[in-house]
């Protein structure tokens, strides 16, 4: 019964244009401004990445960042109009209303993957299959405390608030997560995007080097994350509700 | 579940049943008691309005009903189940007071939408042409007007095909036409022995479409019974007119007349049939002036009934006793 709600779920969102603005069509004008005038920078600033491999992770983080944050967009909306109430009075169990949230949000980023996938390819982005795999299978991972931060700042703020909320939080992110330009591998900045969810989304991008993107420091960043943001949305989630 | 909800499951399996509910919120000066121990029991099949004025604990009431409050005390129990259980079988369909429609869908892919979720739907066509909406089924959701929202919320409430249906005030946003249509829609909807229970303030929707009227006022129920006698006691009238020298008393004793006040050289006559008194006032006191007849409206009526000052539970209590006594007499 969850398919035919999640089909018209991702109907609304596809109608919904403000969306492909943000997480999709932003990232990748950047993506084309930036990367033709250094397509041919093999090692950006001494990361040892390519300039268009290291912008179109970059710039699909970002993107797929946005995609999974949208949906707290589309649950503050629906909490100010009062549907989240009428929802709550039908037998869709907030768990599976939370699924479709989550996989509908999924359908967007994996959408943003592929068209900068595309975009990074055209421009000389040359990876083995396996590389590319395990690169798809970091970032949706990488993704899921970002799904956790959608749910949870969707019970918090209000479709006004949540706008300006996602564009700053996002941007930080991206800054503080190296996704504009490299970190270095010293001093403050650098030690703290350790730290930041989005440095190791981007760090996707290693693959191309051989080795394990992820350090083990990575994934304990990323589960931690994970863990703090979803006890973080359940909590917003029934204070939200009134629900103990 | 809390434990609430366990003494509720007792119940017999074919009633609804609110028992002692009680419900406070935080209010800048101190908790608001929105709710003050409501007993209410519903058959299957029954037709039910909630009745009464702008904050006097309908839509609260109905919320918990819904389990989208949790009451800070008594329980509900929905044909034997808690609401969360109800819910999630898809016995009941509701009508929400507030709230715009999902955006970016048609009037009848929401539907759709809204009909996947359970068990045993009505069809999406028949809830369409029952609410009224099969012309706009193919306009988007942002685009319809206050009426038409109204209707397509309606549509979105029986195409759950429910075995209980709440409303919140479901005509406020129509006008006279639209809400002799939908009360057309709700009547042939009950008729399918559904269970309905609608709150409204207005007494004529509750004279005309339910078979029985719960009276809130002030977080309490002041009276609950068949519509004709919860008319007979809200919908009273006065006859007001100038009679010096004649006993209160005397004119207590007129047919029709409930009780009689005297202001100075004014009598007013609190009737329960103001046709009846008026005739025999004339005949009896042929020398009365000044006569004005006027129909109390519901608010003014509940506030006779619940004391002016601010409601305390002793006041309401009184006022329920007083107020089911004088439905008993008669």
């Amino acid at each position: 019964m969850t398919l035919t709600y999640l089909r018209y779920e991702l109907l609304r969102t596809v109608r919904n244009r403000r969306f492909f603005l943000f997480s999709l069509g932003f990232p990748l004008v950047l993506f084309f401004a930036i990367v033709p005038p250094n397509r041919h920078v093999s090692d950006f600033q001494g990361s040892g990445i390519p300039f268009p491999l290291y912008y179109m992770v970059g710039m699909t983080a970002f993107g797929t960042m946005s995609a999974m944050i949208s949906c707290g967009g589309r649950i503050a909306a629906e909490r100010a109009v009062g549907w989240n109430r009428q929802l709550r009075i039908t037998p869709l169990s907030p768990r599976s209303y939370f699924r479709v949230k989550v996989i509908t949000a999924y359908m967007m980023a994996a959408l943003t993957m592929l068209a900068l996938y595309a975009a990074g390819a055209s421009l000389g982005v040359t990876l083995s299959g396996s590389q590319w795999l395990k690169m798809t299978g970091l970032i949706l991972l990488g993704l899921v405390p970002f799904a956790a931060l959608g749910v949870m700042l969707g019970h918090l703020l209000t479709p006004d608030s949540i706008g300006p909320a996602m564009g700053g939080g996002i941007s930080l992110l991206a800054l503080l997560g190296g996704i504009w330009f490299p970190l270095g591998h010293h001093g403050f900045l650098s030690e703290l995007a350790q730290f930041i969810p989005s440095y190791w989304l981007a760090q996707a991008s290693h693959v191309a080097l051989g080795g394990q993107p992820w350090s083990s420091k990575g994934w304990i960043v990323m589960i931690a994350w994970t863990v703090g943001l979803s006890a973080l949305a359940a909590r917003a989630y029934r204070r939200d509700t009134g629900r103990i | 579940m809390s434990i609430g909800s366990l003494e509720g499951s007792v119940a017999p399996s074919n009633e609804i049943q609110l028992s002692g509910l009680v419900k406070s919120f935080k209010g800048p000066d101190g908790p608001i008691r929105a709710v003050r121990g409501v007993n209410v029991q519903i058959a299957a099949g029954e037709t039910v309005a909630l009745l009464g004025p702008n904050g006097a604990g309908k839509s609260t009431t109905i919320d918990m009903l819904l389990g989208l409050l949790h009451p800070d005390e008594g329980s509900v129990s929905i044909f034997g189940r808690p609401p969360a259980q109800a819910v999630a079988a898809g016995a009941i369909g509701g009508m929400l007071q507030t709230g715009e429609l999902l955006r970016d869908l048609t009037v009848g892919e929401l539907i759709a939408m809204m009909a996947s979720l359970y068990p045993s739907p009505l069809d999406v066509e028949e809830a369409l042409e029952l609410s009224g909406v099969s012309e706009i089924s193919g306009q988007r959701t942002q685009k319809l007007s206050g009426g038409q929202t109204q209707r397509v919320r309606l549509a979105v409430a029986l195409v759950s095909n429910p075995q209980l249906l709440v409303l919140d005030e479901p005509t406020v946003a129509l006008d006279v036409e639209g809400r002799q249509a939908f009360w057309t829609t709700m009547r042939a909807f009950a008729a399918r022995g559904k269970t309905v229970l609608f709150a409204t303030h207005y007494l004529e929707e509750a004279d005309a479409y339910a078979d029985r009227a719960v009276l809130m006022a002030h977080g309490a129920i002041v009276a609950d019974g068949p519509t004709t006698q919860i008319r007979a006691m809200v919908g009273t009238r006065t006859i007001r007119a100038t009679l010096p020298g004649v006993e209160a008393q005397e004119l207590a004793a007129l047919p029709g007349v409930n009780s009689v006040d005297r202001r100075g050289e004014a009598v007013i006559l609190h009737c329960v049939d103001s046709d009846a008194a008026i005739r025999a006032l004339l005949a009896a006191q042929p020398h009365a002036l000044d006569i004005e007849i006027a129909a109390a409206g519901l608010e003014q009526a509940f506030l006779a009934l619940t004391g002016d000052g601010p409601p305390g539970g002793e006041d309401s209590q009184r006022s329920a006793d007083a107020f089911g006594r004088s439905g008993v007499d008669r």
